[in-house]
């Protein structure tokens, strides 16, 4: 997996903590997005053909094509379900958050 | 003959990420796919609008390469700067890019757009067109088709929602006779990636104009935006073209339109329209046709 990482990042205390300037580091994000699921797509890698079509559509790249099967970054992805809804073979099902965290 | 670049051959990096759209975001779709292509050496412009809102929320910053917000009627002329400092500093193998919205290109950004063209300056300007200025609450743009209900168009009794039509930004891109101009649809993704990649090796100016559904503001489920920005190509309310070298070329010439009915009952911000303004709607997509068939390349 070489998607971008979470980094840590500690609330200013004072003024002085802020940066100075306009300027950033890039590849900086540090809180996930995975509160925003109400469906967590789930993968049947049985069913999967590797087509990469789920890879290309996602608008937030959580799914990594670097190994020899798909798996998504579930840190990231926000439940829109564009990844099934395009899966040909249907081999991505939408699953309530619910049924994950009792 | 450029290799095609498809979901297999795409890069696994990503250059975009975690950023706070909402889902189902067809224009950060656009954006992340863009960045892939060009690759980490891309300077990367944004006016105010829903890309710069979503990825520069301190202490956040999706981009893994060096992007600005610029301020908002100046995409072009931040982006065209960028080139400059590069040429100057003579950093090469670089590309200076522009992420602008509909509001940002066609209304608000219009003139440093064209002074870049102009100039013929070393830059790639992408128009993310969701049709209406999202990030601030849905008011209509130059680019709201007919029909369309925004906060500042409302449907009513007397009015269908937004009473002009899409401003014909390709075409007055065109007319600066600029290097590359193509429009593209996030429905065809392997088209649109395309364009992009033939832009990297353009000499001077190059506008790409994707249209990407937006769910917020278009009243759509988030999981169709990509079948919902294919149908509106297959219904001819958008069309996928290039303009180089002084030509215009088609690249797809649908036999069969499907219905425009169809696409637009699927939207919340058309669900008000009756058939008469659906009919018209049909009237205005058949003389648009009529002049691309007859004068463009195929």
């Amino acid at each position: 997996m070489n998607k971008p990482k979470m980094k840590s990042f500690t609330e200013p205390k004072t003024v002085t903590d802020y940066p100075l300037g306009a300027t950033c580091p890039s590849d900086h994000i540090t809180s996930i997005n995975a509160g925003w699921r109400t469906y967590r797509p789930v993968i049947d890698q049985e069913k999967c053909v590797l087509c990469m079509r789920c890879f290309l559509v996602c608008p937030d790249g959580v799914i990594d094509k670097s190994s020899d099967r798909l798996e998504i970054d579930y840190d990231f992805c926000k439940g829109c379900g564009v990844c099934a809804y395009e899966c040909k073979p249907k081999a991505i099902k939408m699953v309530k958050e619910a049924e994950f965290n009792g | 003959m450029m290799p095609k670049i498809t979901a297999k051959n795409l890069t696994n990096d990503e250059l975009f990420y975690g950023h706070k759209a909402c889902g189902g975001c067809g224009e950060s779709l656009a954006v992340r796919l863009a960045m892939k292509i060009l690759g980490e050496r891309t300077f990367a412009s944004l006016p105010a609008g829903c890309m710069s809102a979503v990825s520069f929320i301190y202490p956040n910053m999706a981009f893994k390469t060096n992007a600005i917000i610029t301020p908002f009627a100046s995409t072009g002329a931040v982006a065209a700067g960028v080139a400059a400092g590069l040429k100057a500093l003579g950093i090469e193998n670089t590309y200076s890019v522009g992420f602008a919205g509909d509001g940002g290109t066609a209304d608000i950004g219009l003139q440093a757009l064209s002074g870049a063209i102009d100039r013929g300056d070393q830059i790639i300007y992408f128009c993310n067109d969701n049709e209406a200025y999202m990030n601030t609450g849905i008011q209509k743009s130059g680019l709201t088709p007919y029909g369309t209900r925004t906060t500042t168009s409302p449907a009513g009794e007397n009015l269908p929602g937004s009473v002009t039509t899409k401003k014909n930004m390709f075409e007055i891109v065109a007319a600066h006779d600029i290097a590359y101009a193509a429009t593209a649809s996030v429905g065809y993704l392997e088209d649109y990636m395309m364009k992009v990649e033939k832009a990297k090796s353009v000499k001077g100016t190059s506008y790409i104009h994707i249209l990407a559904p937006c769910p917020t503001g278009w009243g759509t489920p988030s999981e169709i935006t990509i079948s919902l920005a294919k149908e509106a190509v297959d219904c001819g309310l958008w069309y996928l073209a290039e303009y180089e070298n002084g030509e215009f070329k088609l690249n797809k010439d649908p036999k069969a339109f499907t219905p425009v009915a169809d696409y637009v009952k699927k939207q919340g911000r058309f669900k008000h329209l009756t058939e008469t303004d659906i009919e018209h709607l049909e009237t205005q997509r058949d003389k648009k046709w009529l002049k691309m068939r007859r004068d463009w390349n195929k």
